[in-house]
């Protein structure tokens, strides 16, 4: 699979990284290249095989749906960039 | 005796405490000044000096009267990829600027909790993405070791290469790392120590700053197979924080710890001759073969067929995982933002700046692998693949005990070495890749020297939950290679 500038910029806006237009062309034959590379996986048959989504047969454990948590606003707000009267102060969203 | 007491393992350090020889304020001066003295391979992206003194001060105390944990007053170094309450917290990032966290993760919870001490938070890749510690927004890390009558520095491997280079370096006694592909097992052979990825499931993830969340699992560097064994120890054990830790007891791995590999069987994978591999990590991987055989285990060759996918499959899964966890990185609720028109330009320069190129390449393939209409023919292709080839060691595992292979396909090389093409970077992980695909115990132990005279380890994997056999056989190759090369300008 080899990936054009435009697949590579689209790709991009869904990862919302901002790349500069002259950096699309390498990024695109350094990704083509991993892709490529990647492809080899398609030699393997796996037509019979459950898909691997965790690796280990462990019990997930389950906990009583209660508050055991919280109480930090401070703590939470600390480390934003922009804070005020207890909330995130965001960019705005609505025009 | 100040540089004496660098030169102490984790275990020699602690019976010394113990029969007050010296104190750990003592044993903590002497690494906070070894740090000083090494500050030029930039093992270290925060140093905690004052908080280190603290802590061995109020180690002494215990000590005094007779308390302590498994860890009381020993000096211990944290890959900076572990959330330390109060300590910034970067994982190598630009995008993580100005974190520091509330909180504290429950592996270096649990290190506090049995007395080490916190000497400061170590260099890495950004977010733990690379093989050779260049990818650090806050530069690369040298490796303590250099080749025989060439002094140009080396990489220490990657991705905890900070941690590495500072149990190499004599800097500190163990240090934590984390492993997604090889990262605690190659630069662990890169830098002449031991290094352990346990597995998956061990150690709780909860307060480490995730990059593959079903491949991510910390572990211990030191410079002995003990030392390895008694830091796990401190480290390891269930968490109710992380729904992937195991509900197992730790073993006493270091008091259990024998050496002894008689009768057990011992497989050498024929898939992991690769094509291209220096000879003498070839002879090496044979030499550790004959070593366990004089100890009286019985050496076979095995298959594990599936090996040459480990790499594209994993190539597949990680950066899938890193883009849904890197998402998280938004600017609006800690770290670096960088202002835009709007909330979308925000996210689009914050993230554009914020992420150095091995990142952004890792989160676009991963975005593009996930993406509607690609989902089947790469993610989910992947993980049917991870399932044959945890098969693979399933089916090994029926014949054998452990699995013995060099850790990496060559020595450590020279920084900007391998770095335009980066495939050809990837396949420094050949051989750690598959068993952290199949979430096993591995082990890289110091076995010789390249004919260049840098140190080349060999890796042991194990059964899921049999870290002790791992380290059963890691001794007794630690023990027949006598391995006991300083790096250059440390000699005794």
């Amino acid at each position: 699979m080899s990936l054009d500038k435009a697949t590579v910029a689209r790709i991009a806006t869904l990862a919302r990284i901002e790349v500069p237009e002259d950096q699309l062309e390498p990024l695109a034959r350094e990704l083509s290249g991993i892709l490529g590379w990647i492809e080899q996986l398609g030699e393997v048959d796996t037509s019979a095989v459950e898909p691997m989504r965790s690796v280990m047969d462990i019990r997930q454990d389950w906990r009583p749906d209660t508050v055991d948590a919280g109480d930090c606003q401070a703590d939470i707000l600390k480390n934003a960039p922009k804070a005020h009267d207890g909330f995130f102060v965001v960019p705005k969203v609505v025009e | 005796m100040t540089s004496d007491l660098t030169r102490l393992t984790l275990k020699a350090a602690r019976d010394g405490l113990a029969r007050k020889d010296f104190s750990a304020g003592e044993l903590t001066r002497a690494h906070l000044a070894a740090m000083e003295k090494a500050r030029g391979l930039n093992a270290f992206i925060t140093e905690t000096p004052e908080k280190a003194v603290a802590m061995a001060e109020a180690a002494d105390r215990r000590l005094g009267t007779g308390e302590g944990g498994l860890l009381e007053g020993l000096p211990v170094a944290i890959k900076d990829l572990f959330c330390t309450q109060g300590i910034a917290t970067t994982a190598a990032s630009h995008i993580l600027d100005g974190f520091v966290p509330p909180y504290e993760s429950t592996v270096t919870a649990r290190l506090w909790a049995q007395g080490a001490v916190c000497l400061g938070k170590t260099n890495l890749d950004e977010f733990a993405m690379g093989s050779s510690n260049i990818t650090s927004h806050h530069g690369p890390v040298g490796n303590p070791w250099t080749r025989t009558g060439d002094s140009s520095q080396l990489v220490p491997g990657g991705s905890s290469g900070g941690s590495a280079a500072a149990v190499a370096g004599r800097m500190a006694l163990a240090a934590t790392g984390t492993d997604t592909g090889g990262s605690i097992r190659q630069p662990a052979s890169f830098c002449g120590i031991a290094g352990i990825k346990p597995t998956y499931g061990r150690c709780s993830r909860w307060g480490t700053v995730a990059f593959a969340s079903s491949l991510d699992q910390a572990g211990a560097f030191a410079r002995t197979v003990e030392d390895c064994a008694l830091f796990l120890q401190a480290m390891a054990g269930h968490d109710p924080k992380d729904s992937t830790s195991a509900d197992l007891a730790v073993p006493d791995w270091s008091g259990r710890l024998s050496g002894r590999v008689k009768g057990l069987r011992i497989g050498l994978p024929k898939e992991y001759r690769v094509e291209g591999m220096p000879s003498e990590i070839e002879r090496l991987w044979q030499q550790g073969a004959d070593w366990l055989k004089a100890e009286g285990a019985e050496v076979v060759e095995i298959s594990l067929p599936h090996t040459k996918y480990a790499l594209p499959t994993y190539y597949i899964i990680a950066p899938a995982e890193a883009s849904s966890n890197l998402a998280r990185y938004d600017g609006m609720r800690f770290g670096l933002r960088v202002e835009g028109k709007n909330l979308a330009e925000t996210y689009m320069k914050t993230r554009g700046l914020g992420f150095g190129d091995e990142v952004r390449r890792r989160i676009l393939i991963g975005t593009y692998v996930l993406s509607a209409g690609y989902y089947d023919a790469y993610y989910l292709k992947a993980q049917k693949v991870r399932r044959r080839i945890a098969e693979d060691f399933t089916s090994a595992f029926k014949e054998v005990d452990a699995i013995l292979t060099p850790t990496a396909p060559s020595a450590a090389f020279r920084i900007g070495e391998k770095m335009d093409d980066p495939v050809a970077m990837y396949l420094n992980d050949v051989f750690t890749v598959p068993s952290s695909l199949a979430g096993l115990p591995g082990m890289s132990v110091p076995a010789g020297l390249s004919a260049d005279g840098l140190p080349l380890g060999l890796q042991v994997i194990g059964r899921a939950w049999d870290e002790q056999t791992v380290l059963d056989v890691s001794r007794a190759i630690e023990d027949a290679a006598g391995f006991a090369t300083l790096p250059y300008g440390l000699e005794a």
